[in-house]
């Protein structure tokens, strides 16, 4: 079984000409968990990965994996595999030999090509030409690419991008079981929603720099999460929250209580005796926190630069 | 294995995976065999009286100026073909931009310079290979042509051997040029807009215009066609100069060092300029 590594970014910063793609971007993906790396369109996800990998040079700073840069590692597909969200395929060769000439440079058995092709779902068209396939079917394409060695360390860059929902049901599952196994998974996204079932860390960036980085719960508490609670007595659960202090707003479906924990709010109502028809956190929380968080930073920005 | 044995393994699996190689092979021979029957059919005609000089429109001393006519045929391997091994190494080169294929490449193999150079010595086999499909055609087909007119195809000469090894050292050569021009230029439509416009046009026309004046001949000496058919020791261009006097080229090892220059120039500023760059 694979082991997973450290990744860690450190001061990296990218300029293209005068444009700054990455500023100064410092944090650490921990083995053993799925983490999330977001940030609207532009803000510097896939330069970011592609400085992990080799493929682009930092202005400054450093990006390693177990503290080894990429283009150091020894054996470096059956350390990290990386699927980046270009298409990069010669249309005229077959999915397997576009493997085999992977698995050729990379010094891999032949075996671990139909291997991928099978873990993707891509055994069935091994032998047709990549010129042919769908989105998706070049997104699986590129997934078997990232386990051709059977790496501890997975970088996929917008992976969900052009799947199916039964596709993306099985990435879901897929990076779980990666993660469960003691694998480094780091994947990018531009929107939450997308990931934020199958995510345990979050790394946000706006305009190549960092906003927020923590758990996928951290996310929630701090961006002031309200928690929908409701009773089929709903003057007497009002009568109780403003007892205890819990600010509240009325809406269609119950009260918007302003409390980070719906323990809170449950503990509250039992001791008034009153009855619950509903206890939860508010769905759009996470996104709209998300939003606040990258909008934030791209309206200071817009400020500054006036 | 050792690391740079896989990447020239995995450099000789993208040639073979794709149709690329084959196609240019087969153009390649049609192109030459059709040249050379051709022209052997009709020089071997005057020369053995089977075809009239006057109906032929070379005047009549014949072929006397001319030298030996089966080694400048079998020349057409090189002089009129080399083309094509040039296509093939910049096409499989600037695919590797075009594709986006650089992006694995250098997962599976971050050190460059190594995937370059192995790239660089997987076309020259190949381009050897090319030198011997072309070599096929012309020495095939144009000594079948140029017997069948009894005239002596000089198969048993050494002198036609020695220029069939170095035809095939040419053709390996050009296509590490057209790998050197690959990284160079990048851009697939550049790349073979300017290996056509140059082997088909700019360079004869140079050439050509070279042979009017001393100091300039010394000098076209220098171009790389000149310099391949120096190596490949015969050429329809040194029997065509203005006022019928050959022009002298450089040694066949000079000429083949001329165009080893050439293409390390072209591959070690294309590895600065572009292939070490960003891949984003
Ligand atoms: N090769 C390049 N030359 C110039 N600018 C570039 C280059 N690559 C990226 N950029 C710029 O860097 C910034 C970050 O781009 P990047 O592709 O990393 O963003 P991203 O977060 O991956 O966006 P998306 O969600 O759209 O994929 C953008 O402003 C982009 O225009
Ligand atoms: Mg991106």
């Amino acid at each position: 079984m694979p082991v997973g590594a450290v990744i860690e970014f450190s001061n990296i910063t990218k300029t293209f000409g005068n444009v700054t793609a990455v500023d100064n971007l410092s944090f650490t993906v921990e083995p053993g968990r799925v983490t999330g790396f977001l940030g609207p369109n532009g803000a510097g996800k896939t330069t970011t990965l592609r400085m992990l990998l080799g493929l682009v040079a930092p202005t400054s700073g450093t990006a390693t994996i177990d503290g080894i840069r990429y283009r150091d590692l020894p054996r470096p597909l059956q350390t990290v595999g990386a699927a980046l969200e270009a298409a990069s395929f010669h249309p005229g060769r077959s999915a397997r030999n576009h493997l085999a000439v992977y698995a050729i440079a990379a010094g891999l058995p032949s075996a671990r090509i139909d291997a991928v092709l099978h873990t993707v779902g891509l055994g069935a068209h091994g032998a047709q030409r990549v010129g042919g396939f769908s989105l998706g079917m070049r997104q699986r394409l590129g997934l078997a690419f990232t386990l051709l060695g059977d790496p501890g360390v997975l970088v996929l860059d917008e992976p969900i991008n052009g799947l199916d929902p039964e596709g993306i049901k099985w990435i879901r599952g897929f990076l779980r079981t990666m993660a469960d196994e003691g694998r480094t998974v780091l994947v990018s996204s531009h929107l939450l929603s997308e990931v934020q079932q199958s995510v345990d860390d979050v790394i946000i960036i706006a305009d190549g720099a960092l906003v927020h980085r923590g758990t996928l719960s951290s996310l929630e508490t701090e961006a002031a999460p309200r928690i929908l609670v409701d009773s089929p007595d709903r003057t007497a659960l009002e009568a109780a929250l403003s007892q205890a202090g819990i600010e509240f707003s009325t809406g269609r479906t119950g009260l918007f209580a302003a409390a980070p924990d719906p323990a809170l709010i449950g503990h509250i109502a039992f001791s008034a005796g009153v009855e619950l028809s509903a206890l939860h956190r508010e769905r759009k929380g996470l996104e709209e926190a998300f939003l606040a968080l990258v909008n934030g930073h791209a309206n200071g920005n817009g400020g500054e630069s006036r | 294995m050792t690391s740079f044995s896989r990447a020239l393994g995995a450099e000789f699996a993208k040639l073979g995976t794709t149709r690329l190689w084959w196609v240019l092979a087969a153009v390649m021979f049609g192109y030459i065999a059709l040249l050379a029957g051709g022209l052997s059919a009709l020089f071997a005609g005057i020369e053995s009286g089977a075809i009239s000089p006057d109906a032929a429109g070379t005047g009549s001393q014949g072929l006397a100026g001319f030298g030996s006519l089966p080694p400048l045929i079998y020349s057409f391997a090189s002089s009129v073909g080399y083309v094509f091994p040039v296509l093939l190494g910049t096409l499989a080169t600037t695919g590797e931009f075009r594709h986006q294929t650089l992006t694995p490449t250098f997962l599976a193999n971050p050190r460059r310079a190594q995937v370059l150079g192995a790239k660089t010595i997987a076309l020259f086999v190949v381009g050897a290979v090319f030198g011997v499909v072309a070599l096929l055609a012309s020495v095939g087909v144009g000594a079948l042509v140029i017997n069948a007119f009894d005239v002596d195809p000089l198969l048993a000469d050494s002198a036609t051997w020695a220029l069939i090894g170095r035809t095939v050292l040419a053709m390996a050569i050009w296509s590490t040029i057209g790998v050197g021009l690959g990284v160079l230029v990048h851009s697939q439509v550049a790349s073979i807009v300017i290996v056509l416009a140059f082997t088909q046009f700019v360079e004869p026309l140079l050439r050509f215009a070279s042979l009017f004046t001393d100091v300039t001949r010394g000098i076209g000496n220098y171009l790389p066609g000149a310099a391949s058919d120096a190596l490949v020791g015969a050429s329809f261009f040194t029997l065509a100069a203005p006022g019928g006097t050959p022009a002298a080229l450089l040694e066949w090892w000079q000429g083949g060092l001329v165009l080893l220059a050439y293409m390390l120039a072209a591959t070690v500023i294309g590895y600065a300029v572009s292939w070490k760059r960003d891949v984003t």
